[in-house]
């Protein structure tokens, strides 16, 4: 039995590093330079292969994007710089998170836009039904006049 | 304006739907080009069957051109390959030709045994072109206007329905504007 587990774990063991293997090798000085490239990449979407970033994706035209992330970086171009370049070819889809601008402010506002709405909404109900319990229990003076008379016919009865 | 508020949730549910249902026959593996009204990028590359010979942007000037992306190992451009004769022959469309990221000896191959609709082909093994422009799959069909503007991509096989319905009016509109 802990033969057999030891072998499913070496299996395992083998099989992790053969999933991964999307990446070509590409150096790096620096520790903070690979992790702004593996953030670019994540952030990239792939425009063939659509629900995948170009980190992930092994589609050639992603390996052609990863190269010129990792070209550009050496060049010492800035993350702007380089999402623009790639922007420029391969359009705004490119991008997982949209620039704030005009055309898509809307999509940017929206969520504000939809709690504030809710809120109000909510807030609108509980105001209307507290407002109505008060109309209900508020009665005009003859009312209240009739009101006693009973209250106090029934005392009266009671008592007896 | 009580009996309006009953109603609100369907107007919402309604509104909603015309919304989606609009996105519905669209095709999202179908992108628009970055370039469209920008000239092709800047490249200088071999012609395929003469080494010695460069292409470079002067190949799109004076004639509204087709540029078809395409290479061997391509299954659709085997696909659209006799339309793209048709079009050669029969319509007297100027087709330009990049060959992306192929060999050369295969988009031999390929030329012999389906024939050249293309006036020039340009030869691009690395896909630099292909990448400057955004290629993304072949087979893809630029419409370049005389002056080697970009005026529309197609992003898989042409035929005739696409031709007939997307290409050639933009065709037609850029000849009679030059």
């Amino acid at each position: 039995m802990r033969v057999a587990m030891l072998l499913l774990l070496a299996a395992f063991w083998l099989a992790g590093p053969a999933s991964a293997e999307v990446q070509e090798v590409y150096d790096f000085d620096t520790r903070a330079e690979e992790q702004r490239y593996q953030q670019l990449i994540s952030e990239l979407r792939c425009p063939k292969c659509q629900n995948q970033n170009i980190a992930d994706s092994n589609a050639p035209i992603s390996k052609d994007m990863r190269d010129q992330v990792y070209r550009m970086m050496r060049q010492g171009a800035s993350n702007e710089e380089i999402v623009g370049d790639l922007v420029a070819r391969f359009g705004e889809f490119v991008q997982y998170k949209p620039p704030v601008d005009k055309r898509t402010i809307v999509l940017w506002a929206f969520p504000a836009i939809a709690a504030i709405g809710g809120f109000l909404v909510v807030a609108g109900v509980l105001w209307r039904a507290r407002r109505r319990n008060e109309q209900d229990s508020a009665l005009s003076d003859d009312e209240k006049r009739r009101a006693e008379r009973i209250l106090k016919d029934q005392g009266g009865s009671s008592d007896r | 304006m009580k009996r309006f508020f009953l109603f609100l949730p369907l107007l919402v549910a309604v509104g909603v739907g015309v919304f989606l249902f609009a996105g519905l026959g669209k095709d999202p593996t179908k992108l628009e080009s970055a370039l469209i009204g920008k000239p092709v990028p800047e490249f200088s590359l071999e012609d395929l069957s003469d080494p010695e010979l460069k292409h470079d942007n002067s190949v799109f000037k004076g004639e509204v051109s087709l540029l078809n992306v395409w290479a061997e190992w391509c299954p659709s451009c085997w696909d659209e390959h006799e339309y793209l004769m048709h079009l050669a022959r029969d319509k007297g469309v100027r087709i330009v030709g990049l060959n992306y990221k192929d060999q050369r000896e295969n988009a031999f191959r390929f030329l012999n045994r389906l024939g050249n609709p293309y006036e020039t082909i340009i030869f691009d093994p690395e896909g630099k072109l292909g990448f400057d422009l955004g290629v993304y799959g072949a087979p893809e069909t630029y419409v370049i206007s005389a002056d080697g503007i970009v005026l529309h991509r197609h992003v898989g096989v042409v035929n005739e329905q696409v031709w007939q319905q997307e290409l050639l009016p933009i065709v037609n509109e850029a000849r009679g504007e030059s």
